[in-house]
């Protein structure tokens, strides 16, 4: 596991806009997978988690502009309201970003505990929409799958730093 | 890489300001775009985008399809192709018969000076993916604009009605299933030519009729076709089949609910009925301000 001052380190290392672009795309892919039924109901959201990661690493690069964007894109793949997944996603964005100093702190497996209550206060926030515009309520199913993305955040932490690493032009400041 | 001064102090707005911001411009999307419905050309634009990615999001499933398809065995390839062959058969008969009735009931109509009934193309679509949203009810089919399909359009597979076009993208349109909490669709009892309207219930086999009195006469086992009358579905499309009914005195209602008749969770290919009735405007209607928007936007749009 990463110490604190590891992670510090990296956090310097240089990234590129194309690099985030393509790692959001890869997302919005695993998203877009034709996940039906119960697999429906877990599936973690990629974009989300991946947009944490972005806010916690690169505030200055992703910040809440960049989140709303891509849960508009979200939002037209999906053909939900306009303004759902951006609006929770801005909401997921400032979170993350309030949080990044603290989260930052502990390693990884603690941070799991920090990425939850973001995951699930988006998914409350979609929900509360959903309900607003005429849903009825599906079950605490739900929330699943937000259960299920924290606990992919290691793992999907950890990818992304070991590639943010092995960037060829990371030596090039 | 940046001469400008270290960006240490120089932070921009807050991101609580952020916030604020993007939330209002939310709020503003959810307003226009559930009530006034002028966000359609700024989401057809946004869907041209995504659209690669969700054709390479289906190639997977497309690809274990190919796979599966490719290593089926000799024996089942003959089974299929016999049984095809038989059913083949039977449908030319069954064909045969259809057109002399249709004849037939051309002949009759003309007679009594009424108008065709539903006589229109149907394009062939594939299901790219059933919607990922929990809350509705909804499939993406691989044809869209390019193909002249509209929204409003009806769609059927081999057995009944799965439901209606509710948006077109240039490639690829949004189906809303009969089960979706929002979808109604007007019937009729075979059996005694009831008319009724049946509505979603949002669960993947079920639907319910609405508003019929305690007394109505309907029993388990009815068979609900589409009536024709919104002009929306062509008369006499199988819909549903009835499952249950609760008649309790205690109630202004009857809880009627039914079980759909085509597989609207289980097929690749469905057909999108192309051409709608013609039936004269509604005269009822005609002077509300709803009507009126709607035709200024159609006139706008040619």
């Amino acid at each position: 596991m990463p110490t604190p001052a590891a992670q510090a380190q990296e956090f310097l290392l240089p990234v590129k806009t194309s690099f985030i672009v393509l790692t959001l795309a890869i997302a919005f892919f695993l998203n877009l997978l034709p996940w039906s039924g119960f697999g429906l109901l877990i599936r973690p959201d990629f974009v989300a988690l991946t947009l944490v990661y972005w806010c916690i690493h690169w505030p200055r690069k992703v910040g809440i502009g960049t989140a709303w964007g891509t849960g508009l894109l979200l939002d037209v793949a999906d053909a939900t309201l306009l303004g759902e997944h951006a609006f929770a996603y801005s909401l997921l964005a400032y979170l993350s970003i309030m949080l990044r100093r603290r989260v930052l702190l502990f390693g990884l497996r603690e941070q799991v505990w920090h990425i939850l209550p973001v995951l699930l206060i988006t998914q409350l926030a979609i929900l509360l929409i959903k309900v607003y515009s005429g849903a009825v309520f599906i079950g605490w199913g739900y929330f699943l799958s937000s259960v299920i993305g924290s606990l992919l955040w290691p793992a999907l932490s950890a990818l992304l730093s070991m590639l943010l690493r092995l960037r060829p032009d990371s030596d090039q400041i | 890489m940046n001469t400008q001064l270290p960006p240490l102090f120089k932070r921009g707005t807050s991101p609580l300001t952020r916030l604020v911001f993007f939330t209002l411009l939310s709020l503003l999307l959810f307003i226009t775009d559930a009530r006034l419905k002028y966000l359609e050309t700024f989401r057809l634009s946004l869907s041209v985008v995504i659209y690669p990615l969700q054709k390479l999001a289906t190639a997977p499933g497309l690809l274990l399809d190919r796979v599966s398809d490719f290593f089926a065995t000799q024996s089942y390839l003959t089974n299929e192709n016999a049984s095809l062959k038989q059913q083949n058969l039977l449908n030319a008969a069954q064909l045969q018969r259809y057109q002399a009735l249709e004849e037939e009931n051309n002949r009759l109509r003309r007679l009594l000076n009424a108008r065709d009934g539903f006589r229109g193309n149907a394009t062939l679509a594939e299901i790219l993916y059933s919607g990922r949203d929990l809350f509705s009810r909804r499939i993406v089919i691989d044809k869209g604009r390019q193909d002249d399909i509209k929204p409003g359009q009806a769609v059927v597979d081999d057995i009944g009605v799965i439901g209606q076009v509710t948006r077109a993208y240039p490639f690829v349109s949004e189906v809303t299933l009969i089960t979706d909490k929002e979808q109604t669709v007007p019937v009729e009892v075979v059996r005694n030519g009831l008319r009724a309207v049946v509505f979603g219930a949002g669960e993947s086999d079920e639907l319910e009729l609405r508003y019929m009195p305690v007394n109505v006469e309907i029993q388990t086992g009815d068979e609900l076709v589409t009536s024709g009358i919104d002009g929306t579905y062509p008369y006499g499309l199988p819909v549903a089949v009835v499952s249950r009914i609760e008649r309790n005195a205690a109630y202004a209602f009857a809880r009627i609910l039914c079980t759909p008749n085509a597989g609207v969770d289980r097929y690749r290919y469905v057909l999108v009925l192309s051409s709608q009735p013609q039936i004269p405007e509604n005269p009822l209607t005609d002077q509300t301000p709803a009507t009126r928007s709607k035709a200024k936007k159609a006139r706008r749009g040619n």
